[in-house]
């Protein structure tokens, strides 16, 4: 038997936790470019390097973003992957898929590229991971004409909305996390395919506190679930729980972080004006209580990854809002914060770092909203304060 | 035949996409229950049931797995599957009956299921060699490496909390791995090495400058070519400027490797949302396998799972215990790196005498 030429990748198909390693080879099989990323990564992990050249630009016509221009650095030695671009494509909300679709999108990148994907990116596209410049566009042709798919963001723009599966499949959910990740999709277009922005601009949408896609982390805007009323309680459930086993006392009330809650053994009382919505009871007895029936979301606002000033969470701007089509009010306050950040944002300052530079509270007051002590976790204890009027004797 | 490209149509409508009994039960969700490791199910107000089946996934895949996978959602599910956010395949089904053979033949194509409830789900994890022309580290190997140590978490639920880990390979971190149970960071320790020989021609050397937020890059001027030089004190490797100018290259094999982070969550579960912080700040690039980060990774997660109560998210844990007998239990090494220097680092700074010896 010939010596296998990847010898470390092949340490990394053994083991019970499935292959990247396996995957490259199955398209290998009928790829050139895929038996090529195979050989371009025993090289990196013999240099204990990575062997791709910075940057590229390659496109669409009529788009700025949604490719990635990929080249190697030793074209000679791996001429599969001397052009290895990828194409980010729009997932559907909550990424349910038909099979249909899902074969479609197969059969296209079969012709046109390695057939190798990432399901899915980080931002939450459908990654197409490796093309020519010549393919690109016939790609394209195919995925937008034949598919019915189009092209995620990249570079300075809308970056590709993402939600977590919501209303769909999740009982949590305080608002239609799909319909609106649809919406604000569909109503920014022109700002998701043409990078006009400063820097990157990342919607999420969680439909609870649990924030299953991360987007108080990771979302220039964060719409995060919540509900303003009553918790909804089922007292013969929370017995089921009780008889079942569950340590009410110990597993639930204890844990609660504003020990809003109280058990006597049979009945559960919560203090729910003390109630922080941190979804950690209603999370261990789902059966039993349920988010309020008044419901909407916490707009949070300036959360990144560490690229330029340091990585931020993001911070509350509007309380509680009630979400439902055409969701005016909420594009109403993205459109002015996209007005002041392109006035006085600096080039690659991604909107949180703006707030960190201008202070929260001229932000507030340029986009007109006004301050709350909601937004902050205490009020300034340093007396420096920028006070903008004094007065004068007449 | 040329087909003629559509623009700005988005992406398809996901009510296209959504099995019957999810279209029948959109909003009525009532509530659900995990039945075992890798299988829940949600009951409808309508009392309608659907049962997911989460299934392990390397991300990373060829259209040959894909279609395997729309054969199963075919034979199954009713020709339709969801994937999760942190790259699981779910599986939706309408008829208890066919979880067993459905689990059967995921099985068989090397796709064990799990990471429901207590235990860890598959990691987030970026590009590294793969694809990324900044990675310090690769991604997808490590991450194999580390999920087959792990393995017994994934399928199985007997942590105090769900753990959550995540892989960047680089602190462009476009996988934000920055609130994460365990973080396992690529990292450069190198400042720039400048190609003054073309920089002029391929970087706009303003834009450079203005990159690098300690401001350590000045112009300068060698053998008559424009460029520029790195103040190396104040470089902390973060790779801005190779962002703007590729004639500074921060990749070096003998000093990129992986630091270590832990505690943080997004999750407003009993405690706020909080960041994950340096347990190890480098650990050496050993492919294939990693050895020493698994061995780091596998040693964070053992020692949570003997200390922390019951629903203690890692974060949560330290916090109660507090750092030093966090740096005592695992044995880790505390250096004068795992102390902050950057911005508003005296606010990490242990600012009480409430010390536990």
């Amino acid at each position: 038997m010939a010596e296998s030429e990847t010898p470390m990748l092949d340490e990394l198909e053994k083991g019970p936790w499935p292959s990247f390693v396996t995957e490259i080879k199955k398209a290998a099989e009928t790829n050139d470019a895929a038996k090529d990323l195979l050989k371009q990564q025993e090289q990196a992990y013999k240099e204990k390097r990575g062997l791709w050249k910075h940057g590229g630009i390659v496109g669409i016509v009529g788009y700025g973003g949604g490719v990635i221009g990929r080249y190697h650095q030793r074209p000679e030695d791996f001429p599969g992957v001397q052009s290895f671009h990828t194409v980010r494509v729009n997932q559907p909300s909550g990424w349910f898929y038909s099979t249909e679709a899902l074969r479609q999108i197969c059969d296209i990148w079969e012709k046109y590229g390695s057939g190798l994907t990432n399901l899915h990116g980080s931002t939450g596209d459908i990654i197409l991971l490796g093309t020519t410049t010549k393919n690109i566009q016939p790609l394209f042709n195919e995925l937008s004409g034949e598919a019915g798919f189009d092209l995620g963001g990249s570079g300075s723009d809308m970056r590709t909305p993402s939600c977590c599966v919501g209303p769909a499949r999740c009982e949590f959910a305080c608002y239609d996390t799909l319909a609106l990740c649809y919406d604000l999709t569909m109503s920014y277009q022109d700002e998701l395919h043409r990078p006009f922005f400063n820097y990157k601009w990342k919607f999420k949408m969680a439909g609870c506190p649990n924030d299953c896609v991360a987007s108080i982390a990771r979302a220039d805007m964060s719409i995060i679930g919540t509900w303003r009323d009553d918790i909804q309680v089922d007292p013969d459930a929370v017995k089921e729980y009780a008889e079942a086993g569950l340590d009410i006392a110990s597993d639930v009330v204890r844990r609660c972080p504003t020990n809003c809650m109280q058990w006597d053994g049979k009945e559960l009382a919560i203090d729910n004006r003390e109630c922080n919505r941190c979804m950690h009871c209603i999370n261990v007895m789902p059966k039993a209580l349920r988010p309020g029936k008044d419901r909407g979301a916490t707009i949070l606002i300036g959360s990144k990854a560490p690229i330029v000033e340091g990585a931020q969470l993001s911070s509350v701007l509007v309380p509680f809002m009630k979400l439902s089509p055409p969701y005016q009010e909420l594009k109403d306050l993205v459109e002015k914060i996209w007005d002041f950040w392109g006035e006085n944002g600096k080039a690659r300052e991604r909107v949180g770092e703006l707030i960190q530079r201008v202070g929260l509270g001229n932000f507030l007051e340029e986009i007109e909203v006004e301050p709350s002590p909601y937004m902050i976790s205490q009020p300034r204890d340093n007396p420096y304060i920028f006070y903008e009027e004094y007065y004068e004797e007449d | 035949m040329t087909v003629e490209a559509k623009r700005d149509i988005g992406p398809p409508h996901y009510e296209k996409f959504l099995p019957p009994v999810v279209k029948d039960n959109y909003g009525k969700w009532k509530y659900h229950e995990i039945l075992r490791p890798g299988v829940m199910v949600h009951v409808s107000e309508t009392g309608a049931e659907i049962y997911t089946v989460r299934s392990s996934s390397p991300k990373l895949l060829s259209i040959v797995t894909i279609r395997n996978i729309c054969d199963l959602a075919d034979k199954y599910c009713d020709g339709y599957l969801r994937f999760t956010s942190r790259n699981n395949i779910e599986f939706l089904l309408a008829n208890k009956a066919n979880i067993d053979p459905l689990v059967k033949d995921l099985a068989a194509m090397g796709l064990p299921i799990g990471g429901i409830g207590n235990a860890i789900s598959n990691m987030i994890h970026t590009q590294g060699w793969v694809h990324c022309h900044s990675a310090a580290t690769d991604a997808s190997g490590v991450v194999k490496a580390v999920m087959d140590e792990l393995f017994e978490h994934f399928v199985d639920r007997k942590l105090p909390n769900k753990v959550r880990v995540a892989l960047a390979c680089c602190l462009n971190m476009c996988g934000a791995v920055h609130c994460s149970d365990i973080a396992i960071l690529g990292v450069h320790r190198r400042p720039p090495k400048i190609d003054h020989e073309n920089l002029a021609n391929i970087c706009e050397i303003p834009t450079t400058l203005a990159a690098c937020p300690t401001s350590a890059i000045r112009t300068t001027t060698i053998e008559g070519k424009r460029s520029v030089e790195v103040d190396e004190d104040n470089c902390m490797y973060c790779g801005n400027c190779f962002t703007v100018c590729p004639a500074m290259t921060l990749a070096d094999p003998l000093n990129d490797g992986i630091a270590i982070w832990v505690g943080g969550k997004v999750s407003n579960a009993r405690s706020e949302p909080m960041f994950s912080k340096l347990v190890i700040p480098w650990l050496p690039n050993n492919p294939p396998r990693w050895p020493e980060v698994v061995e780091a990774v596998k040693k964070i997660v053992e020692v949570y799972s003997q200390n922390a109560q019951k629903y203690e998210r890692v974060g949560e844990w330290v916090n109660r215990i507090g750092w030093p007998r966090f740096f005592e239990l695992t044995g880790f090494e505390f250096t004068k790196y795992h102390i902050d220097d950057y911005k508003y680092a005296g606010l990490t700074y242990k600012r009480s005498a409430q010390l536990k010896f």
